[in-house]
């Protein structure tokens, strides 16, 4: 009996909240499996939301001495920023800057293609206080790991639905971009060929690139240090040469164990009170905003430089400087070889891609510069 | 959670100085990994002399 009543108080205690986080949780689970939609991230997040949206969940309980196991693990490495730190030891790692230093004047596309953030901003700021519209408004970055540390460092309430807009918007890049790229250039701009000629990058430069941009970047904005730091320690250790086991664990078994960490965690903010309010809905739109006016920056900024070079930019590539690496390079040179089969884009949108993962990190040192008082 | 149309443009400054730091930010790297790039291609090119 006593068994019965406890089923029918749990049963009771069903809301259609929790329900309705359920099915947000199977939606994630569903694109992971079926679409291959960043499953790395969104399959653990799906999981994760049906977790904390049970009846009397305990694993995200606060109670003293009986803490929930993912109260225990967001106290562990996201409130204080660590799993996106380590996780980022592991990209810099994967990342091969090869392409980009053998012409260093791509990173100016980098540079463009963050516009979205600062406009994303201004306009979040219309609605939300300034810290959670700057929180926000770091979506545009296309970098989980970033958007996370920089909310989490300005102690944005809205944690939750700015990592889950961060990685559906990451995953959904292919979708997302090629209409933007389209509607902001002709047929004509989109077949512009570019040739490459890979320059030999020597290995003293591959190795002094992290070095020097951590001591830059941590000049000019000391809160980005961390980020910008750990990210290039990853790529000195895959340089160095010395190092080929650890370099070799930071790709694939670090990265891999911290975004199991990670994508669970995340759903320590996805409990229905949380998560279920109007302010989700208007993120995932200002989320979206950011992503759009990211690539449209890097498009209309090398549209602005051909005005003025003799030797014509495919300003699609423009495009690729959002951090969603490798996967907005890869879209750029997939367009292009539809415009033009003989046009191979890759090496440039990669480079500008890689450069777009420098440039999202400071600026979202920037913002904390700005607004971490 | 309410509306502040001023705010956008209260707040256009930080989007004029988060562009133009990224911007300086990035050509500063540009300029420091040509040299770097220089100065490593000269060195390598003298030891292989």
């Amino acid at each position: 009996m006593e068994i019965l009543e406890m089923l029918k108080t749990n049963i009771l205690a069903i809301s259609w909240q929790m329900i309705v986080m359920w099915a947000i949780g199977g939606i994630l689970i569903y694109l992971a499996i079926k679409k291959d939609m960043e499953p790395t991230l969104l399959l653990p997040m799906g999981f994760g939301a049906i977790l904390v949206n049970l009846p009397f969940s305990t694993v995200i309980s606060e109670e003293i001495g009986h803490e929930g196991v993912l109260t225990t693990l967001f106290g562990a490495g996201i409130a204080n920023e660590l799993f996106p730190l380590i996780l980022f030891i592991g990209i810099g790692a994967m990342i091969d800057f090869g392409p980009l230093l053998s012409n260093p004047k791509l990173m100016i596309f980098g540079a463009a293609a963050q516009f979205g953030i600062f406009l994303t901003l201004c306009t979040a700021s219309v609605f939300f206080d300034i810290k959670d519209a700057a929180s926000i408004a770091v979506i545009g970055a296309a970098d989980g790991p970033t958007s996370i540390f920089v909310a989490g460092k300005l102690g944005s309430e809205y944690l939750g639905a700015i990592m889950v807009a961060a990685y559906s918007y990451m995953a959904l890049v292919p979708i997302i971009q090629p209409p933007v790229i389209k509607l902001l250039t002709t047929k004509k701009e989109r077949k512009i060929k570019m040739e490459y000629r890979g320059k030999e990058v020597s290995k003293a430069t591959k190795i002094l690139f992290p070095i020097v941009i951590t001591v830059i970047a941590g000049i000019v904005a000391p809160d980005s240090v961390a980020l910008v730091g750990f990210l290039m320690f990853g790529n000195l250790i895959r340089e160095c040469g010395v190092l080929n086991s650890l370099s070799e664990t930071a790709q694939k078994v670090l990265a891999n164990l911290v975004t199991i960490f990670l994508g669970i965690t995340v759903a320590a903010r996805m409990n229905a009170e949380a998560f279920l309010r109007p302010d989700t809905l208007l993120i995932m739109g200002l989320g979206l905003f950011a992503f759009i006016f990211d690539t449209a920056g890097g498009v209309l900024f090398a549209k602005f430089i051909n005005l003025f070079t003799k030797k014509k930019i495919n300003p699609m590539i423009g495009a690729a400087g959002i951090s969603a690496f490798p996967m907005s390079g890869r879209v750029v040179h997939k367009m292009g070889l539809a415009e033009d089969p003989q046009n191979f884009l890759l090496m440039h949108s990669m480079g500008v891609n890689v450069s777009g993962q420098i440039a999202s990190v400071i600026a979202g040192g920037l913002i904390l510069s700005f607004f971490l008082k | 959670m309410g509306i502040n149309l001023w705010n956008f443009v209260e707040n256009l400054k930080y989007m004029g100085m988060g562009m133009l730091g990224i911007v300086g930010v990035m050509g500063v790297i540009i300029i420091l990994t040509t040299v770097l790039s220089k100065i490593t291609a000269r060195k390598e090119s003298k030891n292989q002399q």
